[in-house]
């Protein structure tokens, strides 16, 4: 079986592993290191229930070869906050009820952590666009809407106070 | 599901890809954004023996223009660029609506303008896009490089004009005659779908006179089809209310439409006249 060394780091932490051209980047963040927080939910690229970060920016991790990761840099939902210490996103998901069953939720967040970096004062709209990869079979995306916008308003608060 | 086997290589130049391919031949498949090929793979409806990943060839992620005003795509230039863009947002209209409007923005991140038109899906948008514009693709091989107007390259439902051991190395669009204006409509069933009709206009135009004309449509036949005799009908000519019904009614005679989940057949060719109407008739989608 072909194997090949990847060099990647996820949450911050460089990881060095042999892996299967085949295994799917999802699999290889699931199974091989255990970050059980990234959500498989279909066959087709169509839920985003996968979202990561890759060098930053979100993507699909069930529609990349890990291989494709060597010499990058991954996020997960691990990464964003602890239990102890949630990242201002979870605690608006917490705050504005933007979950009920939970399973869009770390995709959610991860897509909404790229807007977020990218533009700290979006509009309802703008996180409508951002989440439009990211499919919700309970909330009726509302409150997950409003869970952004508190988020967006915690971290400039915090933006603000830190300068 | 999970893939089958394949080799995989992971070229650091384009020199070393083409020999790959070279090596290979029609057992590779090159691999761009991934964002077709893979869900094919996944699914198990394609089962290369290798795969040749070009992402980590520097010097491919590129969208500029020449002196003489020729755009360039390079093969690794993603759609997420392409939506951010200033220079499509200045001077190419219809790309730039176009960019947003593709899937969603994780499929953004990583998909490309050239792998798109590679992948020739009947239902992809730039293919359109493309088509309107006069567009153009380099492909290389060990043997040099061969331009092939987009009108050429996509051959049918996911085919298109590559021979075994080319790869696309760059799309190109051609310096407008006159200033450019246009615009990119698309009737999705939900955002981030596949088109239910799409509609691509590019218009060259010398104080008000069209130079050129492009129209393509997208979702409403085997492949994008260009509208030729609506393109005639306009060259030469100004917009008024009378020209742009004419061409209206030419474009959805050249629609090819199909009673699908998307739509009927003949809702989706009454689409196809209202955009072209509307597309014409909106001084904005005109705005250099
Ligand atoms: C959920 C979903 C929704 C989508 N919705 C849309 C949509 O609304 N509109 C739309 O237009 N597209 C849509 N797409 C497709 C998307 O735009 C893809 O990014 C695009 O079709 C392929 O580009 P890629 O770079 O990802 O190519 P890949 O998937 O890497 O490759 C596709 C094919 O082209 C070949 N290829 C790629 N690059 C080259 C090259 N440089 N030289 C030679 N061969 C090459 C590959 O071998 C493969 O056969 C969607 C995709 C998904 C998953
Ligand atoms: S698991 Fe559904 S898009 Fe990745
Ligand atoms: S909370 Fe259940 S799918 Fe979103």
């Amino acid at each position: 079986m072909e194997e090949r060394r990847i060099n990647v780091v996820v949450n911050g932490e460089p990881k060095s592993v042999d892996v299967e051209p085949r295994l799917l980047l999802v699999h290889f963040l699931r199974e091989v290191l255990g970050l059980t927080g990234t959500h498989i939910g279909c066959d087709t690229t169509n839920c985003g229930v996968c979202t990561v970060l890759f060098d930053g920016l979100p993507v699909k991790s069930c529609t990349m070869f890990a291989v494709m990761a060597d010499g990058h840099e991954v996020t997960t939902v691990e990464g964003l906050g602890l239990p102890s210490e949630l990242h201002p996103i979870q605690e608006g998901f917490r705050e504005e009820h933007g979950l009920q069953c939970g399973f869009c939720t770390p995709g959610m967040m991860m897509a909404s952590k790229a807007l977020l970096d990218e533009n700290p004062n979006p509009t309802e709209e703008d996180i409508r666009w951002a989440l439009a990869g990211n499919l919700c079979r309970c909330t009726g995306y509302q409150n997950i809407v409003k869970s952004v916008l508190w988020a967006a308003e915690k971290l400039r608060s915090e933006a603000a106070m830190s300068r | 599901m999970y893939p089958s086997r394949f080799h995989y290589e992971a070229p650091r130049t384009l020199d070393e890809a083409l020999d790959l391919l070279q090596a290979y031949g029609d057992e590779a498949k090159v691999l761009a954004g991934g964002q077709s090929l893979i869900p094919l793979i996944k699914l198990r409806f394609a089962a290369p023996a290798a795969i040749i990943d070009i992402n980590n060839i520097s010097g491919l992620d590129y969208h500029e223009e020449d002196s003489d005003g020729s755009l360039y795509v390079g093969a690794l230039c993603r759609h997420r660029t392409l939506e951010r863009s200033p220079l499509l947002r200045s001077k190419h209209p219809t790309m730039s609506a176009t960019a947003p409007l593709i899937s969603d923005p994780m499929v953004r991140s990583r998909g490309t303008l050239v792998g798109s038109l590679c992948h020739a899906d009947p239902q992809g948008d730039w293919a359109s896009v493309m088509l309107a514009l006069g567009g153009e693709i380099i492909a290389r091989s060990t043997g040099g490089e061969r331009v092939i107007p987009v009108s050429q390259f996509v051959v049918g439902p996911f085919q298109n004009a590559l021979q075994p051991g080319e790869i696309a190395v760059r799309a190109r669009v051609p310096a407008p005659r006159g200033t450019r204006s246009g615009t990119y409509l698309k009737l999705e069933r939900r955002v981030g779908d596949f088109a239910t009709v799409g509609l691509a206009v590019a218009l060259e135009t010398s104080g008000g006179t069209i130079n050129r004309a492009g129209l393509a449509l997208t979702g409403v036949g085997p492949s994008n089809i260009q509208c030729t005799a609506a393109e005639q009908a306009l060259a030469g000519k100004t917009l008024n209310a009378s020209t742009i019904d004419q061409a209206a009614r030419l474009a959805a005679e050249a629609a090819q439409p199909k009673t699908d989940v998307r739509g009927s057949a003949e809702f989706k060719r009454h689409v196809v006249y209202t955009f072209v109407t509307r597309a014409l008739s909106n001084p904005q989608a005109r705005a250099a």
